[in-house]
């Protein structure tokens, strides 16, 4: 078996059991299925033509969603994206009064999935990104440092606007109602 | 402590990023205060939410097979066993050779210049080329600030036949770069910067053709940064945008 047949084996499988989660992660940021195909077949291409570049040992998952991420953010509608929103901008804002009935208790309530669905779809890029990686890949903040390339820190209080953005988005979608 | 204090560090105490020590003093915290406990329920309830919310999207049965497809191992040929049997020990050598620390730079060297070339060809054969659409290096440059982690200067070109169209953010292997484009003569020309320490390769000073492409390529390091110039144009010409970008 020459070498690069072995390399592609060996990329193959690491890189498909991350392949649904991947997916699922550019639908989030393209919301868009053909854009999402795309998105996640530029990904899997770019990852194994510098596959001989991954460093064994490090974290495979970490930069498969780096390389998914850099091809969003340079992608027609990844720069859509990000040229509107600065990406500090409610720095220092204070926090909303905490209220006897919040987001959460209402959203138990009324399980109503599809109001946060759209939260989320709504969330500027950089705060929709952290809060999949933390919640919903269950990365660790060294991780999610790793796969955004910013510092343990800028995460703690990237989430942290981000957690308070969705917040604040139901509570506009509940007022709505 | 006031429970404002606590509730601060209440999402970080539910990713489980405390240390332990601040875990177990949480942990206490917690169960002994009623308005924690039910922030803290309120958004563990959140976060279960905003789990099974966020694995809505799943790639169509098609999609996984075009996928595996076009990433496994392409077949084997269908040779008899005394070619296979040279083959392998051909292969044999040629693996051998190919852990030699110097074809293995120069692999990754040949993989860093076929990559600059596909980003110059992808980038000319988009329909918006550039980002910022501006022949003024005042007005380009600003623009990278903020989106790229690094400064670099833009020569003065007035008069030399060359002219800024524009820029775009670009990425080499991870690496967040600048790529500046500049017409000659009817030519386009691509300059490509990064820093050069988050590439992956020692890449030297050098002119090259990238395989099966009909562009020239030099490239050369200037304070920490790597850059490139691609194009179709003449040689001298991509070596006159060089010569100015090394002069300034």
């Amino acid at each position: 078996m020459s070498g690069a047949v072995s390399q592609s084996g060996a990329f193959e499988e690491l890189a498909m059991p991350l392949f649904d989660q991947l997916y699922n992660f550019a639908h989030w940021m393209t919301q868009n299925r053909e854009e999402a195909e795309d998105l996640v077949q530029e990904t899997y291409t770019k990852a194994l033509n510098g596959f001989s570049s991954f460093k064994l040992g490090t974290n495979f998952r970490a930069w498969m969603y780096r390389i998914l991420r850099n091809t969003f953010l340079t992608s027609r509608t990844g720069l859509r994206a990000t040229s509107t929103v600065p990406l500090d901008a409610e720095e220092g804002r204070a926090d909303l009064a905490v209220e006897n009935e919040t987001p959460e208790t209402i959203l138990i309530s009324r399980s109503s999935s599809r109001l946060l669905e759209s939260a989320i779809a709504d969330l500027p890029v950089h705060f929709r990104e952290i809060l999949l990686l933390c919640e919903v890949e269950e990365m660790s903040y060294q991780e999610i440092a790793e796969t955004l390339s910013i510092p343990v820190g800028t995460v703690m209080s990237r989430l942290s606007r981000a957690r308070r953005a969705l917040r604040d988005g139901l509570t506009l979608q509940l007022q709505k109602r | 402590m006031l429970c404002e204090s606590w509730k601060e560090k209440l999402d970080t105490y539910l990713d489980g990023e405390l240390s332990e020590a601040e875990m177990r003093t949480f942990d206490a915290h917690v169960r002994s205060c009623s308005s924690c406990s039910a922030d803290a329920l309120g958004r563990v309830q959140m976060k279960r939410n905003l789990q099974s919310v966020g694995k809505r999207f799943a790639p169509s049965a098609e999609f996984r097979k075009r996928m595996q497809r076009s990433i496994a191992p392409k077949a084997k040929s269908s040779l008899s066993p005394g070619w296979l049997f040279a083959t392998t020990a051909l292969a044999f050598v040629v693996a051998g050779l190919l852990t030699s620390t110097y074809v293995g730079a120069r692999s990754s060297r040949n993989h860093v210049f076929s990559e600059i070339a596909d980003l110059h060809v992808e980038t000319l054969a988009s329909s918006s080329p550039v980002d910022v659409v501006s022949t003024d290096r005042h007005t380009v440059k600003p623009w990278f600030q903020g989106r790229i982690p690094f400064a670099f200067n833009l020569p003065e070109i007035q008069n030399t036949g060359f002219t800024l169209l524009g820029g775009r953010m670009t990425y080499l292997d991870q690496a967040p770069g600048a790529h500046l484009i500049y017409d000659v003569r009817k030519h386009h020309i691509s300059v490509l910067v990064f820093q050069e320490r988050l590439l992956p390769a020692d890449l030297g000073e050098n002119s090259v053709s990238p395989k099966n492409q009909p562009f020239t390529l030099e490239t050369w390091n200037r304070g920490g940064l790597r850059y490139f110039a691609i194009g179709d144009a003449s040689p001298s010409d991509i070596d006159g945008l060089v010569k100015l970008f090394k002069e300034q």
